[in-house]
């Protein structure tokens, strides 16, 4: 109920201000503007094209995060060494702002596929490491020892305990991780691309179309909502137990 | 030969203050098929004991020798319940219970009818704590005494050599520890595991332990040892009984002295003294 009128309210507040004329159209289209804009996309211009590129960029980059940074992170949260090892590095380049690297990425990999997809492995991959290590310190010391009075070795504490007993938290990891990959998709498809939904704003924005420039942001919202709704599905579809309450 | 025997044990901890004593020349006997029960003010390292014990904590000198074997590492002989937060919550009750089956120490040798064997051992504990209703329920779902139930089955799965309890009931409310303390002692009696069981609630240690070992502060060390003057068979009555109240307060007395403090007050000078001094 009240998820449904924080959303409403400022959307009707927006259709109040553009109504009303205050402000010209060109700079804040209506929402019917924006909503006659975004069927013509769909059926005119490739809007469905430019959402696939976009959400293959987000998909390839992040599963490749997710893969190196879970096990990683792991590691990190189980080892004292590795961690000493391995997390000056990771926090020193986590302050590096991705964005920053991106001239680089161009100079080494082109405008390619790979170089959106590189931007956004860097936007979340050293925040994920550290996200997913903070998790695994986050399990309780008595499950750890409950373990060791039982016998278990080093490896059966990672795989039965730790890993377990961290699942739920690192799905939450991802799923705000997530947000940040699309921020860094958008990031990127405003400076190297010609295709996607971030190129697609850039391009309306030359020719100030602005309702295109709202519906790619209204877009890129509701495909974030949706994947965000997913993570939390799947948070209780996989983890009952953590949502259980006597 | 003794079940447990702790010989000289001391440990020290290094702290930025210094080096800080928190253990020194324990020694004291368990026998087998014993329950003994470790009371004592906060910071007289009853806990550290029963952890060096477990193997969770190293002594810096002296010697733990369980069945025999010197202690330097966790065990599966040595199973332990925690005061709370130990279950794994991903689990269901009957799946916590039987943990302690898919680790490798337990898996090697083993027979279809060591398999078997385990698998009705983990109905007959879920039994013996009464939870088989709540057989596939989740930890989360438990009350904090049902839960306690489940962590002392999953001790007991792999018949540990014996049960160490770090102040498991704890964080339960007074009539839920009365029935868990009558429970402990049927398990106990049908078991017949030896129990070292830590407290700080002196009317526990009494009703519980054969045997009650006073432990003061700074350094942590053994003050005295009682023999509990009661009979095997434990029943709630026995409480209001004269031995148990006098060693009740004897007991308390020995606190008092050995610590130095009677009131609140003098705790909040002593508190005072330390941060001076630090």
């Amino acid at each position: 109920m009240f998820a449904a009128l924080g959303l409403l309210l400022p959307f009707a507040a927006w259709a109040a201000i553009s109504a009303s004329g205050w402000v010209d159209s060109m700079f804040l289209p209506g929402p019917l503007n924006v909503f006659t804009r975004m069927v013509t996309w769909l059926f005119e211009d490739d809007l469905l094209g430019d959402a696939a590129i976009s959400i293959y960029r987000v998909a390839a980059g992040f599963l490749l995060s997710a893969a190196l940074a879970l096990p990683l992170g792991l590691l990190i949260g189980a080892f004292r060494p590795v961690e000493a090892l391995l997390e000056p590095l990771t926090d020193f380049i986590r302050y590096m702002p991705a964005v920053a690297f991106i001239p680089l990425v161009m100079l080494w990999l082109g405008i390619g596929e790979s170089a959106k997809i590189s931007i956004i492995f860097i936007g979340t991959f050293f925040q994920m490491v550290l996200m997913v290590a903070e998790n695994v310190r986050q399990v309780p010391m008595a499950q750890i020892e409950a373990a060791l009075t039982m016998g278990a070795t080093r490896y059966e504490m990672i795989r039965l305990v730790l890993s377990q007993s961290a699942k739920p938290a690192m799905l939450d990891t991802l799923r705000i991780t997530m947000g940040w990959a699309w921020t860094y998709l958008v990031v990127a498809e405003l400076v190297a691309a010609n295709s996607g939904l971030g190129y697609a704003i850039l391009k309306a924005q030359r020719y100030l179309k602005t309702d295109t420039i709202f519906g790619g942001i209204i877009l890129i919202g509701v495909i974030g909502l949706l994947i965000d709704q997913g993570f939390r599905w799947l948070h209780r579809r996989l983890f009952p137990w953590s949502h259980a309450r006597g | 030969m003794s079940k447990v025997i702790i010989k000289n044990v001391g440990k020290i901890f290094n702290a930025a203050a210094g080096q800080i004593p928190a253990l020194q020349d324990v020694n004291l006997s368990v026998e087998d098929n014993e329950f003994v029960t470790l009371v004592g003010a906060s910071g007289c390292g009853k806990s550290t004991l029963l952890r060096i014990l477990a193997g969770l904590e190293y002594r810096t000198s002296g010697e733990v020798l369980c069945d025999g074997q010197s202690i330097n590492s966790p065990g599966a002989d040595r199973a332990m319940v925690f005061q709370h937060y130990s279950l794994y919550p991903w689990l269901s009750v009957i799946d916590n219970i039987k943990f302690s089956r898919q680790l490798k120490v337990n898996r090697e040798n083993l027979t279809s009818s060591d398999v078997e064997a385990a698998s009705g051992r983990a109905d007959a504990l879920l039994n013996l704590i009464g939870l088989n209703k709540v057989r596939s329920a989740y930890p989360n779902q438990l009350s904090g005494g049902m839960q306690q139930r489940v962590a002392i089955a999953r001790a007991l799965m792999g018949r540990p050599s014996i049960l160490l309890m770090d102040e498991p009931f704890g964080a339960l409310d007074a009539q839920t520890r009365e029935v868990m303390h009558d429970l402990i002692l049927h398990i106990h009696r049908v078991e017949k595991t030896t129990i070292i069981f830590v407290t700080h609630d002196v009317e526990e240690a009494i009703y519980l332990g054969q045997r009650v070992v006073l432990m003061q502060p700074r350094p942590g060390r053994i003050h005295s040892t009682f023999a509990v003057p009661l009979p095997a068979q434990r029943t709630q009555e026995m409480k209001h009984t004269v031995p148990f109240r006098e060693l009740r307060a004897e007991i308390l007395a020995r606190i008092r002295q050995s610590t130095g403090i009677t009131t609140d007050l003098d705790m909040l000078d002593q508190l005072n003294l330390q941060s001076t001094s630090v």
